[in-house]
Parts: C-alpha cells; sequence; structure tokens
C-alpha cells in the first residue's frame, strides 16, 4: 500500500540496523512516548531485532493508560444515569473503573455509543434533542483539535444538550516530570511524531537544552522508528543534546496553526492527573470560561469524585518508563486483556497490552 | 510488591464479566470461549467430544452425520456483497463443510420484530432460496415468531443443517501434523470491513464487497486432490482466532508468513486507518485449511480453479509440535506472537 509499504522495506530496514549497530559504542535507555510507537515496534517484532545496547522504555503516551480512575468513574457515573447517551471512543469502554467499565454500564442498559469522531456525538445529540449527550473528551495534543471543534459546532449551532467529559494531556509537561525524576533512568526520547503534526516540536528545544537530552520527533513505521532511533544514537555518542526531526513529511517546527487556534479557542492550560503518575501542574487542557456550560463535570455534579487507584497494579511506573510489564507480578495473572488491571492493559496501545500480545512467550517460556 | 506477595493476594479489583453477559461475549474471541468453558460445555459438552469444531458428528445406524447450527444477527440486514439471508445459509452450509460434509437439508428459524416490511423479509427469504440452491442444499423446515417493537433488532435467522460425511474422511481442528501447510482460500477481512464500512457509514471510496458464500463445492474439490486435515472457516474473531484455536487443539506451533497474507487494498487500507487487526476481521466465505505438504500443490491447483478459491495461497506451515502458538513472520523480518480477539474489537483512539 502506498504511504506504508515504502516504510516497511526489508532492505531499508536491514540496512538501517547495520547502521545503528555500527556506531552505538554502549548502553542507552530510549523512551518512545507514544503508545502508537510501542505497538509498532511489537507488532512489528523490530524491538527483538535491535541491538542489545539499545533499551527501549515505553512512555507515557497512550491516552487511555494515563486517564485516571476517578475520570473513568466519573464516566460511568454519567453513562448510568437514564436520559443520557454517553458517546466515546472504543477502546475506553473496557477501561475498568473501581467497580465496573463501561461495557458493563452498557450490559446493564445504559445507552453507551462508540463514536469515531467526536462530531458524531454533536450529531447524536442534534438529533436527540430530548435526551442529554455526553462525549468523553480525553487523548493528547492530537484528539483535542477535533474535540475542540465539536465543543465550538455545539455552541455554534446552539446544541444545548451536548456536553463534554474533558481529561485532555499534553506531552512536554509529562516529558518533564519523568526528567525531574530522580528514578529517572531516559537518555532520549522519539517524540511523539502525531502528536507533534499538530503542535509542532518547538516547545522541545528548551526542554532537550534543559535536560541535556535529545529528542528525536519520530513517526510510526519501521524505517521512521530506525532513522529516529539512529537520530537518538547519534546524539548520545557524539554528546549531543538537540530536538530534531526525523519525520519531516507530516511535522513542521511551528505544526498546524488552525489546529493550535482551535485548541487555543476552546480550552486552557490546567493541572491535570495522570493515571498512576498524580498530579502534573498545567499538564492538560479543560474548557475555558467560555465554554464552562458545556462542561459534563458540573452539568452532572460528578467532580467531587474521587478514586484510589489499584496498588496491585504498576502502571505509573510502566507510564514512567521505571519498569517494563514483564516486571510487573500481575502482568498475565491478575491481569490480561480480558481482566485489566490497569489502562496499559486494555487499550491497543497500552504497553503492556502490546507486551500480552506480542511477548508473552518470553514469560512462559 | 514482590511475586509471593501478589501470589498470595486475593485480588478484588478486576473485572470479569462473570455475573452478565457482555457483547465481548459473542464476539468469537476470548470471551466466547470462556463462555463456553465456563458454562455450556460443563453442562451441555459431555456427549459431544468434538463440540469445537465447526460442526458435530453423529452416527446412526452406523451412518456418520454432520450437525450445526447458527444464529445470525447482522446490521444493516444488507450489506454490499451480501445479506442476512444469503449469510444465514452460508454460515450454516459452511460449518457442515469444514469437516467435509456435503449439506443435505437446513431448517430456519426466524424471529422477527414487528413492524418489518413484507418486502424485506420477501427479499431475504428469496436469497436463501439461492443460496441454498447454489450450495445444493434445500430447506426442510422453518419456524416463525414475531416479538414486539424493541423487542428484537428487525430480524435474527437461526438455520441449523445435516450433512452426509464420506466414509474414512476425517477432518477436524485436532488433526493439524507437524509439517502441514497453512492454506487461505482467498483474500482476508472482506466480510468484516464491507458490514463495518455500511453499518458506520465510513464514507470510503471504495465499495468493498463481503465475501459470504458457500464454500462446500471448494470443500470437496480440496478432499478430491489430497489429504486434508484441518478446515476451518474464520468467521467472528477472524483469522488468529480459528488459528489459535487449531494451535491449541491439535496442540502444535504455527508460522505464518505476512508478506504472503492475501488482502485486499482497501481492507489493509480501513485497518490501517481504525486501528484494527486485519487478522481479527471476520469472514465469511473464506476457509483456512492445513494440508499434508506432499499434497499442497496440488490442493492449492485445484483451489484456484474453482469460483471461490481463485486467490488461494500457502501462507504457512506447522512448524512443531507441544507448544500451542501461533507466530508471525513479519515483513521486516521480525516475529511476533499471533493471538486471539481478546472480546468486542475497538477502534483506536488516535
Amino acid at each position: 500500500m502506498k504511504y506504508l509499504d515504502e516504510y516497511r522495506d526489508p532492505a531499508k530496514v536491514k540496512s538501517l540496523l547495520r547502521e545503528i549497530e555500527s556506531i552505538v559504542t554502549r548502553p542507552w535507555v530510549i523512551m518512545e512516548i507514544c503508545g502508537g510507537q510501542t505497538h509498532a515496534f511489537l507488532h512489528h517484532g523490530l524491538d527483538a531485532m535491535l541491538p542489545a545496547q539499545i533499551e527501549l522504555v515505553h512512555g507515557p503516551g497512550c491516552p487511555v493508560c494515563v486517564t485516571p480512575l476517578e475520570q473513568i468513574d466519573r464516566a460511568i457515573s454519567i453513562a448510568s444515569q437514564s436520559n443520557v447517551i454517553f458517546t466515546s471512543y472504543g477502546d475506553m469502554l473496557r477501561v475498568p473503573g473501581s467497580s465496573k467499565d463501561l461495557f458493563s454500564v452498557r450490559a446493564q442498559g445504559g445507552d453507551v455509543r462508540v463514536v469515531y469522531s467526536p462530531l458524531e456525538a454533536v450529531q447524536i445529540a442534534e438529533s436527540n434533542p430530548d435526551k442529554q449527550v455526553v462525549f468523553f473528551g480525553i487523548g493528547f495534543e492530537t484528539t483535542a483539535p477535533a474535540n475542540a471543534m465539536a465543543v465550538l459546532q455545539a455552541k455554534n449551532k446552539d446544541i444545548r444538550n451536548f456536553s463534554v467529559l474533558v481529561s485532555h494531556v499534553r506531552v512536554p509537561p509529562a516529558m518533564e516530570a519523568i526528567l525531574s525524576s530522580k528514578s529517572n533512568r531516559v537518555q532520549a526520547f522519539l517524540a511523539a511524531g502525531h502528536v507533534c503534526a499538530v503542535m509542532g516540536y518547538h516547545e522541545y528545544p528548551p526542554i532537550a537544552e534543559k535536560y541535556h537530552v535529545p529528542i528525536v520527533v519520530t513517526g510510526f513505521e519501521p524505517i521512521d522508528l530506525l532513522n529516529g532511533l539512529l537520530a537518538a544514537v547519534r546524539q548520545l555518542e557524539a554528546g549531543r543534546a538537540a530536538a530534531e526531526n526525523q519525520y519531516q513529511r507530516a511535522v513542521r517546527f511551528e505544526g498546524n496553526g488552525s489546529a493550535q487556534r482551535t485548541i487555543r479557542r476552546v480550552f486552557q492550560s490546567v493541572d491535570r492527573k495522570w493515571r498512576g503518575i498524580g498530579v502534573i501542574p498545567q499538564s492538560g487542557w479543560g474548557l475555558n470560561s467560555e465554554f464552562q456550560d458545556f462542561d459534563a463535570e458540573k452539568r452532572f455534579a460528578v467532580d467531587h469524585i474521587f478514586t484510589q487507584e489499584s496498588s496491585l497494579c504498576i502502571a505509573g511506573e510502566i507510564l514512567q518508563g521505571l519498569k517494563k510489564p514483564l516486571q510487573c507480578a500481575a502482568f498475565g495473572k491478575g491481569c490480561t486483556p480480558q481482566t485489566p488491571l490497569g489502562a496499559p492493559m486494555v487499550s491497543a496501545e497500552g504497553a503492556c497490552a502490546a507486551y500480552y500480545k506480542y511477548h508473552r512467550d518470553v514469560m512462559y517460556g | 510488591m514482590d511475586k509471593s506477595d501478589f501470589e498470595g493476594y486475593t485480588c478484588p479489583v478486576p473485572i470479569r464479566p462473570t455475573d452478565t453477559v457482555v457483547l465481548g461475549h459473542g464476539s468469537g474471541g476470548t470471551l466466547s470461549r470462556d463462555l463456553l468453558n465456563r458454562l455450556f460445555l460443563p453442562e451441555l459438552g459431555k456427549a459431544a467430544p468434538r463440540a469445537l469444531d465447526d460442526s458435530a458428528v453423529v452416527t446412526i445406524d452406523g451412518q456418520r452425520f454432520a450437525i450445526t447450527t447458527d444464529s445470525h444477527v447482522v446490521s444493516p440486514l444488507f450489506f454490499p456483497g451480501g445479506d442476512i439471508g444469503r449469510l444465514a445459509v452460508c454460515g450454516t452450509v459452511n460449518d457442515l463443510a469444514m469437516i467435509g460434509a456435503q449439506p443435505v437439508a437446513l431448517t430456519c428459524g426466524f424471529v422477527i420484530e414487528e413492524g418489518l416490511s413484507f418486502d424485506v423479509l420477501q427479499r431475504v427469504v428469496a436469497s436463501m432460496k439461492e443460496a441454498a440452491q447454489e450450495a445444493g442444499a434445500y430447506i426442510a423446515a422453518g419456524d416463525t415468531k414475531v416479538v414486539q417493537k424493541g423487542g428484537a433488532d428487525k430480524l435474527f435467522i437461526n438455520t441449523s443443517g445435516v450433512g452426509k460425511i464420506a466414509q474414512g474422511l476425517n477432518i477436524s481442528g485436532a488433526n493439524a501434523e507437524e509439517g502441514d501447510l497453512v492454506i487461505v482460500s482467498g483474500t482476508i477481512g472482506d466480510h468484516g470491513i464491507a458490514v463495518l464500512s455500511a453499518r458506520e457509514d465510513l464514507g470510503f471510496e471504495t465499495t468493498l464487497e463481503s465475501d459470504v458464500a458457500p464454500l462446500n463445492h471448494l470443500v470437496q474439490a480440496m478432499i478430491g486432490a489430497g489429504e486434508i486435515h484441518v478446515l476451518r472457516d474464520p468467521t467472528r474473531g477472524g483469522l488468529a482466532t480459528s488459528l489459535v484455536e487449531i494451535a491449541e487443539q491439535s496442540n502444535v506451533t504455527i508460522e505464518i508468513n505476512e508478506p504472503l497474507l492475501p488482502f485486499k487494498p482497501a481492507v489493509k487500507a480501513a485497518c490501517e486507518m481504525l486501528g484494527f487487526e486485519p487478522l481479527h476481521i471476520a469472514n465469511e466465505g473464506k476457509l483456512v485449511a492445513f494440508v499434508k505438504e506432499s499434497d499442497a500443490e496440488k490442493v492449492l491447483g485445484v483451489m484456484k480453479q474453482t469460483k471461490y478459491g481463485a486467490d488461494a495461497a500457502v501462507i504457512g506451515r506447522v512448524i512443531g509440535t507441544k507448544k500451542p502458538q501461533v507466530r508471525l513472520k513479519t515483513a521486516i523480518g521480525g516475529t511476533r506472537l499471533v493471538d486471539m480477539l481478546p472480546g468486542e474489537m475497538l477502534p483506536r483512539i488516535c
């Protein structure tokens, strides 16, 4: 398939692997930020083909994984109410709240619907004026523009039965949280290509400089990932620490201006809790004062719901790259994709789900 | 927390859908199998040692018959390439064919939501007749129930079927042997993506058609050409789920080769866009066969001569025994495990 096959060319993969092997002289710990990249590494079996000196650790870039437990409980509380149509991206439905998930809400009669775009949720609201339609607006900078657009559209069309349960998070504050942690092991980042397609990478040079860490904006295909690693290893071996762009076919330094304007029009920067990590200051977006009427937390009075997380699940350590899924005692036993303890086991992009899917044989022999 | 802590811990946290049925129990994947193992087989499975094949074998007065049943719920009722009527007939015909049986007679049970138009029902029934004729079977009995509005979604159809099994023929998911070649009869995932695209109105520019078709004639041609050990039609749960089932039933390691897997470009593109694993997408007119290595070339040649096997391809082989596992050699030269569909198929966020 055009635009994919050329980035999965086996001969190019081999030659890039050889090139990385030829320049690497010592062990390096490199974090791929985005869950999509984690899955691509494992889906193509690429992680096992890398030189032994390169240790990949998997970053917090899975929107399903980092959405805090209490936000799931709030979603479940809203979705369980009669007269509500609760809409969500598909993979949020299986994330466990503290007592159930959205699938069970649906099985018990709740009207929970999978949508492919938040604009669909606005249409549902328009055609069901006697119902309250709520969209679960989660995700990183990638989903934020469309979610903002949905709110704008609802406002422009004066659709008052539409609201959004917002739990947006941003990548750069999470990178800084990881880098400033005392136990940090990460020596270089592959930055998330899709996030940078929206936001650009102008936020990264100061981070690269402050923490002396190479940051390479990287795509999602095998050739992209290897080019990203090659660039990161080159910098590490040379003692350099700069922000650079491997994903030039999709990412510009300044990003997508119109998407950023849409985000700024609707959202403002807020403190946000991350599942397993805790509150990171100014790490997310919430609706700004002009759009408070669309805030589902207020409309349904669920902002008092707070929940403790399972002590068994080490999601936080996994999302910060401190541990690998195979180091978790619950992995593959108490915690499987059918019975996830933590969000990284749920989403197609979650590190634990990726390991379960592609690497179970490592633990079972 | 170390390992011993965990093993002593009775964990209240996991949400196993044990007290209620959720949609994922009908997905054909791991949750479906859980339901079978936990509830149906212990109660009902004792008399059915081959309950995990697509059809059961019953012996009456020394003569072996294949018997199976299948219920069909699909939305929309009409989709590109087929409809619920054709699906209901082909589903049962193919389940019979997957143990090598020739379908003889089918029954059909209709559950109809009041308000369904006669025109719709007429078109569905005509389509059933056509599919049964194509398969060379006839519909011998039927039943109709009407439920009030909201009691069902327009129309559900159950079909059951009986078929004849030739003397000495033994095809089962438990019969895969080391060295067997794995053949699929054509492109993978067409049905699932065609129905999804029609249901969700995804607006793809190309119209992809479902592959729904009766495979019994193809199967008979294959049986005539060589030694077939296993046949399965990878419906719900897709090729991956079928292969994992076979690996477990036969206790073998299967290796498939990504570049050899036949896909229509539109199916591949849709999966890339929506974040679906193409090996988990349903098929309704495809089969996967495990064939004795020395016969594989001849079987493949015969398949390619048939209407529903024209795109048949060898995709892998059984590489070992004792370790029930499906491995995929990726296009770039890596290796990974292939897993069953866990529950409901979920599109990815971004």
